[in-house]
């Protein structure tokens, strides 16, 4: 049976889309069949994240209003066997998704992939609805910040309460908290909430904690999800959370200041 | 820094307790009306109207909670009067 995963925040800019295409690839990379959709109509960039962006025909809403199919739609990635993209439209807004059709591309969708990954655009509007309705389990992606933690609790309650799990009476969506842009050393200064602090506030499963990388930056720039680049810290860091997700028992790592080795303390630079 | 300051820093609060210590309000604050329904501050406005023809309160001496137990929904009414 397909699962349906939603990465989601409330919040813009903490890292959804990074994180939707890091998770998405790392799952195929393990040998599971999945498609990562682009559920933010008019602003569309998971193209962008994933290096696909050129070889978008169709998108999402073409699909919903019958113009294309799924297959002519779905975008296979060059680098892995198992990983496609369904790219949202760029010309259209928010108003062309409506539930009928969203359910039925996901249906489709589940009859084809093992793991289906929303990319929900910010807000709590009908995009982030609808990404996050179908969901059977919700990455709430949150930075150490107080406006993205208020945000995500708000996100729960709406993963809690308007979701078709929720509506039905069925089990509630599984939650996960995932922590992007991470400073240990601010959290050392007391200038950054520490990951225990969010865990105590938003109390939900820790799925990973992402520091903030220029791993990231340089990832994005090139169109490479940035899991693919396995020497950097948060590309290890998303590919722990990937294995965690599956259900792998894994320390956290990152979490602390790495302390400079004593030749590096003496003739300083960098790693 | 003498060992004076040393104490006192100790004492102070970092901008991330701050922080965790804000959240910790307004995200309880905001989970109390999640589930609340659309009427109750109509309800608690017009209370606080009624009452007012006999005691002189304040708006927030009116607290209106719904709890929720399970089949049935109770509607507590905390009104609290000033000293005489």
């Amino acid at each position: 049976m397909a699962k349906i995963l939603v990465v989601t925040s409330g919040k813009g800019g903490v890292g959804k889309t990074t994180t939707s295409a890091a998770i998405g690839t790392g799952l195929a990379l393990r040998g599971h069949k999945t498609a990562i959709v682009d559920f933010d109509v008019g602003l569309r960039n998971l193209d962008l994240i994933m290096g696909c962006e050129r070889r978008v025909v169709y998108d999402f809403i073409n699909v919903i209003n019958g113009d294309a199919t799924l297959t002519q739609a779905l975008i296979k990635d060059k680098r892995l066997e198992n990983l496609y993209v369904l790219a949202a439209s760029q010309t259209r807004d928010k108003d062309a998704l409506n539930i009928e059709g969203v359910e039925k591309v996901i249906n489709e969708l589940k009859e084809n992939f093992e793991y289906v990954i929303c990319d929900s655009p910010a807000g709590i509007e009908k995009g982030a609805h609808l990404a996050m309705y179908f969901a059977d389990e919700a990455i709430v992606v949150t930075n150490p910040e107080v406006s993205s933690v208020r945000d995500s609790d708000r996100m729960l309650g709406l993963l809690a309460s308007k979701s078709r799990r929720a509506e039905n009476g069925e089990e509630p969506i599984k939650e996960h908290l995932l922590l992007t842009r991470y400073n240990p050393e601010r959290v050392t200064k007391g200038e950054m909430l520490g990951v225990e602090d969010v865990e105590e506030i938003l109390s939900i499963r820790l799925l990973g904690v992402i520091p903030e990388s220029q791993a990231v930056l340089k990832a994005s720039n090139q169109g490479i999800p940035v899991i693919l680049d396995e020497q950097s810290d948060a590309g290890q860091a998303y590919s722990d959370a990937v294995d965690r997700l599956l259900g792998k028992e894994i320390a956290h790592r990152f979490l602390d200041v790495k302390k400079p080795g004593f030749l590096q303390r003496l003739f300083g630079g960098r790693e | 820094m003498n060992l004076f300051d040393f104490f006192r820093e100790r004492k102070k609060q970092t901008p991330a307790s701050i922080a965790k210590e804000r959240l910790q309000i307004i995200v309880a604050h905001e989970r109390g009306h999640r589930n609340e329904p659309d009427y109750l501050p109509a309800l608690q406005k017009e209370l606080v109207e009624v009452i007012r023809k006999y005691v002189n309160i304040d708006q927030d001496q009116v607290q209106v909670a719904l709890e929720d137990q399970g089949s049935c929904s109770i509607l507590e009414l905390n009104i609290t009067l000033p000293d005489r």
